[in-house]
């Protein structure tokens, strides 16, 4: 095992795809993600690869488009406004079934919103975001060191199933620096095959990269193609932690940065009595519902925290299927919700009270559902 | 008996969907034939646009994939920086190069990138019934400009083989007719040269065909064709108007 190095996340997620074999970066500048790009641009001719800054997200998705369906392990990174831009680009990569992975370091919107962190993007990143039935594998990593561990998981996981793959993090997990320790990786001596990509027909069939398909019964077998694909995507691909699954009976539920923060109100509770514990999804999409039938039994509620105004909550709720309470307590525009205004909400919770907005927020915005 | 006009082997055996009097047949048969005869078919791949030519790769026996709207350019960009001893073209009409996709256009040229593009110009949107194009001519009818394009209204003709010749990134940009038999030598002339330059290495290549939309124009092939001749020519004039020197 190598020491671990101090690292800004941003960058340290750009090592971590050129040492899972990625070679190609297409991207365009925004904040607060421009330490991938700028790294890319730097580090990816040293090993034979290629960056290249596009005239927009629309290019940039597009060029991924083109290199991924010519066979290249292709990556891009933006935030929140560039990932809209680059939903067309997604929804016509997951109908042409091309493997990629997109990282949006997001901050708050709507609009050009902040730049802040935030985990408002949650619904457009697992419930589509662009037309059609499709779905993205999504990761939120709540440190530097599972962002890279997922970085290299995700373009395995891309290849896998021909699948676009979603690194979602947030300002805080690109601009954090932490100790980072880079493992897995492959050489790129040993990347799947890919017959079905555009490397010209010499010896071969013409291959073909598309979405179209006009006749109603053909793009209706593709869908429901894609949808066994999802399926199997589900039962395979989904990772969770729950902690203090042993003794806890009421469970904050908490992804990325967010997550981080419930560990440690988890903690300060555990030690004055109140048997907490945390369900902590890593897979956004597939979702975990599993973690939730865990404790099933003896779960009396969950407070979902989020840096949104309630999105992964709706899943929570699908996943509870009703039977324990679902709470929310959230900040938005970049704010973080403090431990203590955490801990306020869940005493509430556990105790039974009635939010007072102001409790938590020390006479700031935010709130609760 | 010997024969003299064969398919190029990089067409496919299918009916095409083009309407009958379409240029697309020729230009398809152009570029296809200058695959043939630079023997580059197993190591060419072709980048459909969005709008008639879309099935393009139905019609094409080399790899092929299929772009967003107006995209193409950056498409091409992404598979010609994984394979850059590829030949890659893209095949883009005026509504997807000029209208949707121009930045996607200027910019593959700016960054000099090593590809060969096929515009076809018809001064309308043929797949989608007929609307005005940044083509259509000023007074030409379509289905949004019912009137006549009206420069007041709808502002005047985009001259893309002008602009991105101003580009310094472009090495050879072309504008060629499809309306009689010696235009269509002269056209072919030229898409050899704009695949030749990429053999070469000399970057971004655009050759414009004047083409014809007889359906939507509301003519017949045979008036469609003195149409390009009248009214085109005279607004999209014929030639070279870039040629890098060598470098």
């Amino acid at each position: 095992m190598s020491q671990p190095i101090l690292m800004k996340g941003n960058e340290a997620i750009a090592e971590a795809a050129i040492r899972a074999g990625c070679r190609f970066f297409f991207g365009y500048p925004i904040t607060p993600q421009n330490e991938i790009p700028e790294y890319m641009s730097k580090k990816l001719p040293e090993v034979g690869g290629v960056f290249v800054q596009a005239e927009s997200e629309v290019a940039s998705i597009n060029m991924v488009y083109g290199a991924a369906g010519a066979g290249a392990r292709v990556m891009t990174s933006s935030s929140s406004p560039g990932i809209s831009l680059m939903m067309e680009g997604l929804s016509y990569i997951a109908g042409a079934e091309l493997p990629c992975v997109i990282v949006n370091i997001s901050r708050g919107g709507p609009g050009l919103g902040g730049i802040q962190p935030s985990q408002a993007d949650y619904f457009q990143a697992t419930k589509g975001g662009g037309h059609g039935d499709y779905k993205v594998i999504v990761y939120g990593p709540c440190s530097v060191q599972e962002a890279c561990d997922l970085m290299v998981k995700a373009f395995d996981v891309a290849d896998k199933y021909r699948n676009p793959v979603m690194i979602l993090g947030d300002g805080m997990i690109g601009q954090m620096m932490e100790p980072v320790v880079f493992r897995g990786g492959q050489g790129e001596g040993s990347l799947p095959e890919k017959p079905w990509a555009t490397t010209g027909n010499e010896g071969r069939k013409s291959n073909l990269i598309t979405s179209i398909h006009l006749d109603p019964e053909v793009l209706d077998a593709h869908n429901w193609k894609l949808c066994q694909k999802y399926k199997a995507i589900e039962e395979n691909e989904v990772m969770y932690e729950v902690y203090r699954e042993d003794d806890a009976e009421w469970f904050l539920v908490a992804y990325g940065t967010v997550a981080r923060i419930c560990i440690s109100v988890m903690d300060k509770m555990r030690k004055e009595g109140f048997k907490v514990g945390l369900i902590r999804p890593i897979t956004l999409w597939p979702f975990p519902k599993a973690a939730f039938e865990q404790v099933a039994d003896r779960a009396k509620g969950f407070l979902c925290v989020e840096m949104s105004t309630g999105q992964m909550v709706e899943d929570v709720k699908l996943a509870v299927e009703g039977r324990a309470p679902v709470y929310f307590y959230g900040r938005t525009g970049g704010a973080v919700p403090l431990p203590r205004a955490i801990e306020k909400r869940m005493r509430d919770v556990i105790e039974g009270r009635e939010p007072v907005v102001t409790d938590y927020l020390e006479g700031r915005g935010g709130g609760v559902k | 008996m010997k024969p003299v006009y064969l398919r190029p082997k990089s067409l496919t055996h299918t009916v095409t969907h083009y309407c009958p009097g379409c240029t697309h047949g020729i230009s398809h048969r152009l570029v296809a034939e200058v695959i043939d005869e630079l023997g580059i078919q197993g190591k060419t791949i072709g980048v459909a646009s969005v709008g008639c030519s879309v099935f393009a790769y139905n019609y094409f026996d080399t790899d092929f994939q299929q772009a967003a709207h107006g995209r193409a350019p950056a498409v091409a960009t992404g598979i010609k920086r994984v394979h850059p001893d590829k030949i890659v073209f893209t095949y883009q009409g005026d509504g997807d190069l000029a209208s949707i996709g121009a930045a996607e256009i200027v910019h593959a040229a700016a960054r000099r990138e090593n590809i060969t593009v096929i515009f076809i110009n018809n001064a309308i949107y043929g797949m989608t019934g007929g609307q005005m194009a940044p083509t259509t001519l000023e007074g030409q009818v379509t289905t949004t400009s019912p009137f006549g394009r009206e420069h007041g209204v709808q502002g005047y003709p985009l001259r893309m083989s002008e602009l991105l010749a101003a580009v310094d990134g472009a090495y050879y940009i072309a504008r060629c007719s499809l309306h009689n038999p010696v235009q269509v030598a002269r056209a072919k002339k030229s898409i050899k040269q704009a695949f030749q330059n990429q053999m070469e290495g000399r970057g971004f290549s655009m050759v414009e065909l004047l083409s014809t939309c007889p359906t939507n124009w509301r003519m017949t092939p045979q008036k469609a064709l003195e149409w390009v001749e009248k009214h085109m020519i005279p607004v999209y004039p014929l030639g070279e108007f870039k040629r890098g020197e060598g470098e």
